[in-house]
């Protein structure tokens, strides 16, 4: 009781009104205005961030989405298609692209004079304008269909990547000046080709559905083989990932029994979600592709590899979804005489699928991203082929989505800045399609207790 | 952690004894990623006029590419390494090591290195003593070595602009930087008389290991911000240079040519590069590009000698095809080459 004789110190202590702060409501007050400003800012940086991106990307990528084409009549003429006039395609194949590149520049040549387009331009500069893929092109559609030859047909091909960017403002007169691809002269015949509606441009399909082209022609490629691949992929990884990882999930949580073992694994499912991605590509190229001899730049491998991946995050994800069934279910079913397996099947996992499934898409969607494993068994690449139909297109060469964006980033020509852009909105469209598709299973099935 | 790998394993011996002894259809390549968009051209033009599907063409680097090239013999293996310098013999004892016996050397012709800047700004008539005075650690000053102390282009070379020093190099490990160097930077040194200081302070046994660790004194570049190396691709060069106008930058001819509306070429000794003057030998900075052929693999892998036939052929390689379209400078002994192709002569031991 000897502190009583210190209490009449504290008693005169004022009671202030509420409305009247004090200097210590003030600042504490203050602090918390602070902190919420703080909060506020934070996610002000954020959005930012992410609208200078998006900005940055719509800005330079939208173009990618439509495409020049130049439409004229070709006359397809038997003597210089199939000098031996049998329409045999060994004979035929024999005229190469050179020779139909020569086809096409003279048929449009030939067009400009019945349409009255002056130009002092050669042959070789008018041709120039014409995608170096058009050759191609109508090689494989005379060859695919002999009966062709002899007659004339309406021919629409990519214009070449230079015009396409005229028409599209990257190109200018000014910088054709310095250009050595393209001159002055071939952008104000481009000019009159638009007036004369042979030059149009419209919605670029073929962007999604052509394969990679080489660096002279960035007008005709796509993301045909990209998108193949990925898909490959994605529907490989679920098929792999999702039976082993519910099945690894639930053994550790409904029947392991708790030892050191079951700890150690723990830590180490913990930690391998945290390795970087880099590593699986390392693992992958020594166990499939030197170990187990299956083919390099293949969907399969690539699939293998990402599933590495993906395990970890899609049974934390699961465990966690399990765990959040509360026990009374459990309690109920095995009270009722139910097994351990009925009590699991029939009522634990059920409960737990839309927590597996969130899980599982967006493990899927970092995989979807995902580019550094694939680097070393090969994907990044250029790949011409579409990869064949399912189940044997899955050893085919294949590339990814965000392996495209890679390589197209890195050519010469300017014009593969845009397709990697347009690469990339590609890519947000999926993976914001996943996300939504995540977010709305939970809402719709998610029950909380 | 046990249960992850058994199952990784037992998926992979699946997937293995699924699909037994694997044919493969295309051509695998890989390699240089300078050779990369020759070699993408080639692949493309190759699937369109053959029956064939394309080869599928991975970058990477040169040296890498050689290295996976002896990795042994078989369908799991690639076929053709790109390469932007000339195999070592370390990769030969590898690839003997592995039984790959017997490779294909191919030349298919010459890509320049030009020093470009920003289009809009001055010109630039360089000498390789300019570039080494301006990147070099040390150089020579009134007779003796002294660090780089020069800020300026002008402060050296009073025809050069007076303009900041901001050369952005190749990094080392591009192909591109030996040749830098080579071409560059030693006769740079060698010019400005730095060489024969640097042999008089050199350490070494002989003559030959003096002059060795000379050369290597002179290939150190300043680390003082003006001299930046660029390990990304010419893409990251031409970036860097975009937002900083007072750079120079170096690219490859090929490059250069895809965007010439953005940069201004310096000449170099006086000569312009172009195809022209890399192939007559006028322009100084040039190096020849190859591709390396597994010879276990012709014959096995379908389309391969066909391809090798096409790449070298002068519809390709030839002074009016498609690759020197794109920048390459065509070799003027392409023949030999076809005929050495045609005639399947594997490369005999490095001279």
């Amino acid at each position: 009781m000897t502190d009583l004789s210190a209490a009449p110190a504290c008693l005169p202590r004022p009671r202030p009104s509420l409305l009247d702060p004090s200097d210590r409501m003030r600042r504490r007050n203050a602090a918390e205005t602070r902190f919420r400003l703080y909060g506020l800012a934070a996610i002000a940086i954020a959005l930012t961030m992410l609208a200078i991106m998006l900005f940055t990307i719509l800005r330079d990528g939208v173009s990618a989405f439509t495409q020049a084409s130049l439409s004229f009549p070709v006359e397809l003429s038997a003597e210089v298609l199939d000098p031996e006039g049998n329409r045999d395609r060994a004979e035929m194949a024999k005229v190469t692209t050179i020779g139909y590149g020569r086809v096409l520049a003279a048929a449009f040549t030939a067009e400009l004079g019945r349409r009255g387009i002056a130009t002092d331009l050669s042959e070789k500069d008018i041709g120039a304008l014409i995608s170096r893929d058009a050759p191609g092109t109508l090689r494989a559609q005379v060859l695919a269909n002999p009966a062709l030859v002899g007659t004339t047909i309406d021919a629409k091909v990519f214009a070449a990547g230079r015009i396409d960017g005229f028409l599209k403002g990257r190109v200018t007169l000014d910088s054709a000046e310095r250009d050595s691809n393209i001159s002055p002269a071939q952008l104000r015949l481009a000019q009159q080709l638009v007036e004369a509606g042979i030059l149009t441009s419209a919605f670029n399909w073929d962007f999604l559905t052509n394969p990679d082209a080489s660096d002279q022609r960035p007008e005709a490629s796509g993301l045909g083989v990209a998108l193949i691949g990925s898909a490959y992929m994605m529907v490989l990884v679920l098929l792999m990932c999702v039976p082993v990882g519910i099945a690894a999930s639930i053994y550790l949580e409904e029947f392991a029994p708790r030892n050191r073992w079951t700890d150690a694994i723990e830590v180490n499912i913990s930690n391998l979600a945290a390795v970087p991605s880099i590593v699986y590509g390392i693992l992958g190229l020594a166990i499939f592709i030197n170990f187990a001899g299956l083919p390099q730049s293949s969907s399969l491998v690539g699939a293998l590899v990402l599933s590495l991946m993906t395990l970890p995050t899609i049974i934390i994800a699961t465990r966690a979804a399990i765990r959040a069934v509360p026990p009374s279910i459990r309690d109920a079913a095995l009270g009722v005489g139910a097994s351990k397996t009925q009590t699991v099947f029939h009522h634990v996992l059920p409960l737990a699928a839309p927590g597996i499934l969130t899980g599982t898409i967006l493990g899927l969607a970092t995989a979807l991203g995902e580019t550094a494993p694939l680097l070393l068994i090969g994907m990044v690449a250029f790949v011409d082929n579409y990869p064949a139909a399912p189940p044997d297109g899955i050893l085919s060469p294949a590339t990814a989505l965000p392996v495209q964006v890679y390589s197209w980033a890195s050519r010469s020509d300017p014009a593969f800045i845009e397709r990697s852009n347009g690469a990339i909105i590609v890519l947000l469209v999926f993976l914001v399609a996943m996300n939504v598709t995540a977010i709305l299973l939970r809402r719709r099935f998610e029950r909380r207790w | 952690m046990k249960s992850f790998h058994v199952t990784a394993s037992v998926l992979a011996f699946a997937a293995a004894s699924a699909l037994p002894a694997m044919a493969r259809d295309q051509i695998q390549i890989t390699g240089s990623s300078t050779v990369l968009p020759y070699a993408t051209i080639v692949a493309e033009a190759f699937g369109e006029n053959f029956d064939f599907p394309s080869p599928v063409v991975e970058g990477g680097g040169s040296g890498a590419g050689r290295k996976k090239l002896c990795e042994g013999v078989g369908t799991t293996t690639v076929d053709i390494a790109n390469s932007s310098s000339r195999i070592a013999q370390s990769d030969i004892d590898l690839c003997a090591a592995n039984g790959v016996a017997e490779i294909m050397e191919v030349r298919f012709g010459y890509d320049g290195i030009v020093f470009a800047s920003d289009v809009n700004g001055p010109e630039f008539a360089l000498n390789p003593a300019d570039l080494f005075n301006a990147v070099a650690e040390t150089v020579a000053k009134d007779g003796a070595l002294a660090a780089n102390p020069h800020r300026q282009w002008a402060e050296f070379n009073a025809d050069l602009p007076a303009q900041d020093i901001l050369v952005l190099s190749p990094g080392t490990k591009h192909g591109t930087r030996e040749v830098y160097d080579q071409k560059v930077i030693i006769e740079g040194c060698k010019a400005t008389g730095a060489f024969d200081l640097h042999l008089a302070a050199a350490e070494g046994a002989d003559e030959k290991e003096k002059a060795g660790n000379a050369e290597k004194a002179c290939m150190k570049l300043r680390t003082d911000g003006r001299n930046v190396d660029i390990d990304g691709d010419y893409t990251e060069t031409l970036a860097r240079l975009d937002t900083n106008k007072n750079a120079i930058g170096v690219f490859g001819l090929s490059f250069y040519q895809n965007n010439t509306d953005k940069l201004r070429v310096a000449t170099m000794g006086g000569v312009v590069p172009s195809a022209e003057t890399v192939a007559s030998g006028e322009y100084p900075v040039s190096r020849p590009l190859y591709f390396y052929v597994k010879k276990a693999h012709l014959g096995v892998i379908p389309g391969l000698k066909e391809y090798v036939e096409f790449f070298v052929s002068d519809d390709m390689a030839g002074p009016d095809g498609p690759l020197a379209e794109y920048g390459l400078v065509s070799d003027p002994e392409l023949a030999a080459t076809q005929a050495a192709v045609a005639a399947e002569t594997p490369m005999g031991p490095l001279n």
